[in-house]
């Protein structure tokens, strides 16, 4: 089971947080605090895995993001490397090729596309195709209640004219 | 519409939150932003919540308080359009969690929304519950979800089959009514249903032995099945991974069969084919390809034995192993350590690549390598493999030095074939990382040393020869110390020379130099000083030529500021003076230390070796030290003399405390006491030695119940001596010349008498004291209570209440069941805190509730008892 999902940026900064196991406020800054330091700090060639408070810490870098997942001591490491590679080649396809000011502007997404990908901490679909249409749906629905709002306001708007 | 919230927009608040310079900026802008949003909740503003949420959610993640946004939620969870659910969910997830009161509010909306006619409604509130859905919620919600186990949209289903494992997992109950809905999810097509469908099953099989047991009979040949479909599967775009159709499956698929297949040897039979297909076929290349590898050797690790591949397993392993890739070598280590205790040999093969990782400069690596060769380490290995890590110390990293050492003094405490080497082993761990060597490692050391007679004096000239050349290894430097004023005069003489030695010559004044060097060296803490001044008491004697001169380095540490080290200068140069008659006897060398006590002590507190050894190690000496502790207190004035009790951290202290830590070696003093008349001489051993038979606690504790007025305000050191002192005075002044006659001590020490706190007639309690030295203020009671009648109290409560000035803290007690005729106790634990210590003293008020014969009993009463100064 995957306990909290982080994106940290180069910097230190938190790009995305999400908690699947019970973390109060208090405990959650100082999870992240701890962890980019340690994660940060290592060097390029070393392996993706951090031990940590008896659970592991499975990061991978991609351009100045760090995603890093927590799992159990017994969970597959590398079958985590290839979810987060999962998700990461969702949002690049939903954004197109993917950078960091995607991901800060639209952090909301970012979450609705996590949510698609796991529950509970744990996979939900392995079909990127069936993701990437699933919140495409979604978005849509979004769109078509905004229009539909915006024309009933120009007609009260025409209609009080 | 509030004029203050059409402000900005999302866009524009992140913007400027990244324009800022400072922190401080950063902070004025959230403030501001802050306030704007706060303005808008109170005025209940329709129009803008959704954008206002979004904003909040931004500033939360930049670790902003945000809990007054929690109610917005649930407001756009209650509105009626898709969009403002949305996001009303996804602050749910983000702002709360699991533990919050207000989330019990949501769990009607999430009711309606299950059952929405929309099915993107739904999928969000089952993916909320899924996500941050509490114990109470998913009793309540259970039967929705279980109704969208059916749903007719594949996507509601793997939805809500996920949430099924947040759901049994908080209550492990429901689980059963999961079991049937999930043979059907099982028999999918769609891989999603099918994905999470098998991770509810593993979870149920967790959980529940009759499931696991219902699934073995019913889906172990329809998963094998499946996953040969998924394993020769042509190529799917749709969920190809490097070459492999839908990895996650597979492993997932692996991971439901090593759960089935685990102690059963048909449904491990029954895999057996496909397992060797996946671990033979299956590309390794990529990172998809060796997860499938990873997860499928730790299936055929688990279920039952089927050798042919078990041996394809530890192929993998090895070939992982030597892999370049660093994460296929963590996996493969982290693997072989559950393969160590199935096939020692064939992991023995690989000792060697192993050893290498330990070596590695990946931390992550390193840790787990160092952990499997801990594993390794047998009779046969330990002496090269002790080697090797012992020299990798040498060169490794500060931050794993630590590690390192802990496991390397654990292997060789463990494994030694003999002393001798033992010894070896630990002086050049105490050589190469002292300063990392754990108190009980050096305490074990001396233990062994003490035992080991003829090597008496190889150790102690090997702890010469090494503390030369690292004098800055604190645990080096105590053990040298400790040894030097044991066996000073083997050092000088080469006695006891072994075979493999060549001989050293060291004059008296250099093995002073030594001791002179530690107790001067800056570093030095407080521990190592005051062994220094023993280990300078000792060879006073053992070198007369040196006499002078040991007086002199005493005498420095007359102007210690740390009191400890200043009282005990004082009382040893005065020793080295006047009482050269008796110098010799005091210092006598150490009775042996016995092993079985200190290895029993060490499973106990840290603190409780470090005092047995040092105290047994202090031995003879020390205890006619203390009578001259308490009569020099008396010499002081009032205040002076309380405080080295009350400064906390007194090692002395404990380095002289006799009474509380009876051990057989010390029994003599207690059998002395009794003897009468000359007592103090039989307790400087110049008398005819004491005899050495075991007395027992309860023996020292009546004692001093007997003498309760006199014992209660002496140290705990001289708890067993107390008497000594009050029945040979005259003795003891005529040993003091300098300090006139006194009456005894009244300062407040860490030892207190039991008392009986309260005594009905049917039942007694009693508190034991004791005190954490450093907080004088706080005191740690034991409250045992015995039962009187013949009858079972159940139900047995214990409550107190104290005064302001008090704080009370109240452990669990220990059952709540207490057996009639005295037959076992209830023991429960307090902390008081007394803030006006010294003061006032600790009142306290108990009510004691129980069931006897089902009917209810209570009893009252007030403890104004304690003693005085608690």
């Amino acid at each position: 089971m995957i306990h909290f999902v982080l994106l940290i940026s180069r910097q230190g900064k938190v790009r995305l947080t999400k908690w699947y196991s019970p973390y109060s406020q208090k405990e959650r800054s100082k999870v992240i605090r701890e962890l980019s330091g340690t994660i940060l700090s290592r060097g390029p060639k070393l392996c993706n895995f951090v031990e940590w408070r008896g659970f592991k810490v499975v990061y991978k870098r991609y351009a100045s993001l760090y995603f890093c997942m927590c799992i159990n001591q017994e969970d597959n490491e590398l079958e985590v490397l290839e979810i987060i590679h999962h998700y990461v080649e969702i949002l690049d396809r939903y954004f197109g090729s993917v950078c960091e000011l995607d991901l800060i502007f639209n952090f909301h997404k970012a979450y609705y596309i996590l949510d698609e990908v796991l529950i509970a901490g744990e996979l939900q679909e392995s079909s990127k195709k069936t993701v990437a249409r699933l919140v495409a749906t979604q978005d849509s629905l979004v769109e078509a209640a905004k229009e539909e709002a915006n024309s009933i306001s120009n007609i009260i708007a025409q209609a009080t004219k | 519409m509030n004029p203050f919230s059409s402000g900005t927009r999302l866009r524009d608040m992140i913007r400027a939150i990244r324009a800022c310079k400072t922190a401080a900026e950063e902070r004025a802008v959230v403030r501001k932003e802050c306030a704007l949003i706060r303005a808008a909740v109170s005025d209940n503003d329709n129009g803008y919540r959704h954008r206002n949420l979004a904003k909040l959610m931004f500033i939360h993640m930049l670790g902003y308080p945000t809990h007054f946004g929690q109610m917005e939620c649930l407001k756009l969870i209650a509105a009626p359009g898709f969009p403002e659910k949305r996001i009303g969910y996804l602050g749910l997830m983000l702002l709360l969690d699991e533990r919050q009161e207000v989330l019990m509010l949501v769990t009607n909306s999430l009711k309606q929304d299950l059952n929405h006619a929309n099915q993107y409604i739904v999928g969000l509130a089952l993916c909320a519950l899924g996500n941050i859905c509490s114990a109470e919620m998913a009793r309540d919600l259970a039967p929705e979800v279980e109704r969208l186990l059916h749903f007719r949209d594949p996507n509601i289903r793997k939805k809500a089959a996920l949430c099924s494992i947040r759901i049994v997992k908080k209550v492990p109950d429901l689980a059963e009514n999961f079991v049937n809905p999930v043979v059907s999810l099982l028999k999918e097509k769609h891989h999603g249903v099918l994905l999470t469908g098998i991770q509810l099953c593993t979870e149920l099989c967790n959980l529940s032995e009759e499931a696991l047991e219902y699934f073995r009979k019913k889906c172990t040949e329809g998963l094998v099945k499946v996953l040969k479909d998924v394993v020769n599967s042509s190529y799917a775009p749709e969920y190809d991974i490097s070459g492999i159709a839908d990895p996650f499956l597979h492993i997932r698929l692996l991971r439901l069969l090593r759960v089935l297949g685990h102690g059963d040897a048909d449904a491990s039979d029954s895999m057996n084919d496909i397992l060797a297909q996946v671990a033979t076929k299956t590309e390794s290349n990529k990172n998809a390809g060796n997860a499938i590898l990873y997860e499928c050797v730790e299936t055929i690790m688990s279920i039952e034995d089927v050798s042919g591949l078990r041996v394809l397993a530890i192929n993998i392993l090895g070939r992982f192993l030597s892999n370049r890739d660093n994460n296929i070598r963590y996996v493969a280590l982290n693997m072989l350590m559950k393969a160590v205790s199935i096939d020692d040999q064939a992991v023995q093969r690989h000792r060697a690549t192993i050893l290498e990782c330990v070596k590695d400069s990946d931390a992550s690596i390193r840790k787990r390598a160092l952990e499997l060769v801990y594993l390794l380490m047998n009779e046969t290995n330990v002496k090269a493999l002790a080697k090797e890590l012992i020299d990798y110390l040498q060169v490794s990293d500060q931050d794993f030095k630590g590690d390192l050492t802990a496991k390397i003094c654990s292997i060789v405490e463990k494994l030694s074939p003999d002393k001798i080497w033992y010894i070896d082993q630990m002086l050049k761990v105490l050589s190469e990382a002292g300063n990392h060597v754990k108190d009980e490692v050096w305490h074990a050391l001396i233990v062994v040393i003490t035992n080991a007679s003829n090597l008496h004096g190889y150790t102690v000239r090997s702890l010469y020869k090494a503390i030369q050349k690292s004098a800055d290894q604190a645990t080096l430097v105590r053990v040298a110390v400790w040894c030097i004023g044991e066996y000073g005069d083997m050092l000088i003489n080469n006695i006891g020379m072994l075979d493999l030695e060549d001989p050293i010559t060291v004059t008296e004044n250099d093995a002073v130099d030594v001791v002179e060097l530690a107790i001067k060296l800056h570093t030095s803490d407080l521990t190592t000083r005051a062994m220094c001044l023993i280990a300078l008491l000792k060879l006073s004697s053992r070198f007369p030529s040196c006499s002078q001169r040991i007086k002199n380095i005493v005498t420095q540490s007359k102007g210690s500021l740390l009191l400890e080290l200043q009282q005990r200068s004082i009382e040893f140069d005065s020793i080295i003076e006047k009482h050269q008659n008796i110098r010799s006897a005091l210092v006598e060398r150490m009775p042996v230390l016995d092993e079985a006590t200190f290895s029993g002590r060490k499973t106990g507190s840290i603190l409780a070796p470090a005092v047995s050894t040092i105290n047994s190690a202090s031995g003879v000496a020390i205890s006619a030290a203390a009578p001259l502790v308490d009569f020099i207190d008396i010499g002081a004035d009032e205040p002076a003399a309380a405080s080295p009790t009350s400064s906390g951290g007194n090692f002395l202290q404990d380095l002289l405390d006799v009474g509380t830590t009876p051990i057989p070696s010390q029994s003599g003093k207690t059998e002395a006491q009794k003897s009468g008349t000359d007592v103090l001489l039989d307790l400087l051993s110049i008398g005819p030695s004491p005899p050495q038979n075991s007395s027992s606690a309860p023996d020292l504790l009546s004692l001093s119940q007997d003498n309760k007025t006199s014992v209660s305000p002496l140290d705990s050191l001289s708890l067993a001596t107390v008497p000594a002192v009050q029945a040979s005075s005259t003795a003891m002044m005529d040993l003091l010349d300098g300090f006139g006659p006194s009456p005894p001590p009244t300062n407040n020490g860490p030892a207190y008498p039991p008392i009986v706190a309260f005594e009905s007639s049917s039942l007694r309690l009693t508190f034991n004291f004791s005190k954490q030295p450093g907080s004088p203020q706080e005191t740690h009671i034991e409250a045992d209570f015995t039962n009187k009648s013949s009858d079972v109290y159940t139900n047995f409560i214990f409550q107190a209440a104290v005064p302001k000035f008090l704080q009370l803290h109240l452990e669990p007690a220990s059952s709540n069941t207490l057996p009639g005729n005295a037959n076992g106790a209830i023991t429960q634990k307090l902390r008081v805190t007394n803030s006006q210590h010294g003061k006032k003293s600790i009142v306290m008020r108990i009510r004691i509730s129980y069931k006897l014969n089902n009917k209810d009993v209570l009893e009252e009463g007030q403890i104004s008892n304690f003693p005085r100064d608690l």
